[in-house]
């Protein structure tokens, strides 16, 4: 584990066995463009998720963890490497994957709670209107917006229209959901009860995510292993597995110990909790 | 710090039921009446037109300045004797066909610019040339090209509704956020079905100002063009109509043609757009 190098060979030989990886990023660079010049946002990151895996992409603001899930959303394409769903390599947008995005905007205005959980349905031509209601239906259910179903996404509170982006995802059952920091943009309070109500769902559902964080604890909490990226450009630094955590685990010696690791890991061993550093482990303390 | 919290006894409150302490009370009459739109406009209307009868009462010249039930009756008589009503049937037959037709070719050329970066060019080029170009100033042109009829007048009143519309529709799909387009991406909508689904609800609050604002343009070209050039093939509009009583000094007729033009203009504005943002964008909480 001391090595990007060794942890890539380790995670290699892992997955030879059982070939049962549902994604598969293998060796990918990605770069995007500003007018002035073409920034390299990850460089030969390779990893692999497994159906039911909660996955998390974790690192500082520039690790590029957010241009790599929406290169696994089709959305860029990489310069270099290979991005395989069930071993179909990814070449453009398309409703197997469905993103959940930070910002409220993400739902459209003009439909009301229920039409926004059966647009992708009825936009790919998955389901029938009749079947897409019925399935709209359900999942507004189970994220608990039943009574608000012919409600505007403008009426709705924060947390309430991640709820619908979160169901109208789920309503897609896309191989696998990609969630690019859903909560980042809730009030603290609010974001817990939500990393609690998608834990629940997924052990209801059990879907495939990747969740791309840049808050520690939310990456223990909610993911089952995490990937930890280097900034400037991102590469992989470590995997860890933190199954064993939930909310229940917050303040506790070894949740403690996991995150005082993944911090060393991403900003070095010599400085605890530097000030000069964009994302100390005291700021995420505090922005939990 | 420590020491000033120490200081102060911590405690608890158990909160007793409220009883029936209300939590909310009505707006008084006054007040719900004042918010009602068509009573204020309509309060205006009325202080109008006071303000125009006092003062041609004052001026006491009925060739230069009919009052406003001088006005009234002229109106009442025209509408009466069919005149009125034909004239206005005639120019609103017009104006509809120019309109739609603008409407058209603006939907066209605005698709276009979003999609290829040569329709861009191509759009900003053409608007740029011809929105500044008054559509009278075309007229000597397409009474050339179409002779004196319809088709000179539709030419004009395209070139007066398709700029600007096509530069409010752009402007409006510019502004449709990366997040929505994405999310449009992501359920597998492209072009049309992109355009349709996406772009022009997410975009119609400025499509539906580029629409006033071509209603607007035009009816001002079109009375414009038939006081020019007068009667196309033997049947005259609004603007013949104004034209003709205003060689016979009939001021009362010409008032009362004015007050056509300006109550067709009330009428789209105030029932047909206002109706249209009603139901669309301010139901969807895109405007307020």
């Amino acid at each position: 584990m001391s090595t990007v190098l060794q942890g890539h060979a380790a995670s290699a030989s892992v997955s030879s066995f059982p070939p049962t990886a549902l994604l598969q990023v293998d060796k990918v660079s990605l770069e995007y463009r500003t007018p002035q010049r073409v920034v390299r946002a990850t460089h030969e990151v390779s990893f692999e998720v497994d159906p039911a895996d909660r996955f998390v992409l974790l690192g500082p603001s520039g690790c590029g963890k957010s241009t790599l899930l929406k290169a696994v959303g089709g959305f860029m394409k990489p310069i270099g490497g290979d991005i395989r769903l069930d071993g179909a390599t990814v070449r453009e947008p398309g409703p197997d994957r469905i993103v959940v995005f930070q910002e409220f905007d993400q739902l459209p205005p003009w439909k009301t709670v229920k039409e926004n959980v059966m647009f992708p349905l009825l936009a790919s031509r998955t389901l029938k209107r009749a079947e897409a209601e019925e399935r709209a239906l359900h999942y507004l259910g189970k994220v608990g917006l039943a009574k608000f179903v012919d409600a505007y996404p403008h009426t709705l509170s924060g947390g309430m229209k991640a709820r619908v982006a979160i169901a109208r995802a789920l309503a897609m059952q896309p191989k696998i959901l990609l969630m690019d920091e859903p909560f980042a943009a809730l009030d603290a309070l609010t974001r817990r009860k939500m990393q609690e109500e998608l834990l629940e769902l997924w052990e209801e559902v059990r879907f495939t995510l990747l969740f791309v964080t840049h808050s520690i604890e939310e990456a223990l909490v909610v993911g089952n292993r995490i990937l930890l990226l280097s900034p400037h450009p991102g590469r992989v630094r470590a995997e860890i597995n933190s199954h064993q955590f939930d909310l229940h685990s917050l303040g506790g010696v070894q949740f403690q110990q996991t995150a005082q690791r993944i911090h060393r890991l991403l900003f070095g061993e010599s400085e605890p909790a530097a000030s000069t550093d964009e994302l100390g482990f005291a700021d995420v303390r505090i922005a939990y | 710090m420590t020491q000033s919290s120490a200081r102060r006894q911590e405690y608890e409150i158990e909160l007793p039921p409220l009883g029936d302490l209300p939590l909310h009370r009505d707006v008084s009459f006054g007040q719900r009446l004042w918010q009602q739109g068509w009573l204020r406009k309509t309060l205006i209307l009325v202080v109008l037109a006071v303000v125009w009868e006092v003062a041609a009462r004052v001026q006491g010249n009925d060739l230069l300045l009919p009052g406003f039930l001088q006005t009234a009756k002229a109106f009442i008589a025209g509408i009466g004797s069919g005149e009125l009503p034909v004239k206005v049937w005639v120019s609103l037959k017009v104006l509809i066909k120019g309109y739609l037709i603008g409407l058209l070719l603006a939907f066209v050329l605005t698709t276009l610019a979003v999609s290829t970066q040569f329709g861009r060019d191509l759009l900003s080029t053409l608007t740029s040339m011809f929105n500044p170009l008054p559509a009278i100033a075309l007229l000597p042109l397409a009474l050339l090209w179409f002779g004196l009829g319809e088709g000179s007048l539709i030419f004009v009143l395209v070139h007066s509704v398709l700029w600007a519309l096509a530069l409010n529709m752009y402007s409006g799909f510019l502004g449709v956020s990366d997040t929505l387009r994405m999310a449009g991406r992501n359920y597998g909508l492209k072009g049309l079905r992109f355009v349709g689904y996406i772009l022009i609800p997410a975009a119609l609050p400025s499509i539906l100002a580029g629409l006033k604002i071509g209603w607007a343009f035009a009816w001002r070209t079109l009375i414009a063009a038939e006081l020019v050039f007068g009667a196309s093939s033997g049947q005259g509009g609004l603007g013949w109509y104004i034209f003709q009583n205003r060689n016979e000094l009939y001021t009362d007729n010409v008032f009362a043609g004015l007050a056509a033009v300006i109550l067709i203009g009330l009428l789209v504005e105030n029932l047909v757009f206002a109706t249209l943002e009603r139901v669309t964008v301010k139901r969807w909480g895109m405007q307020r």
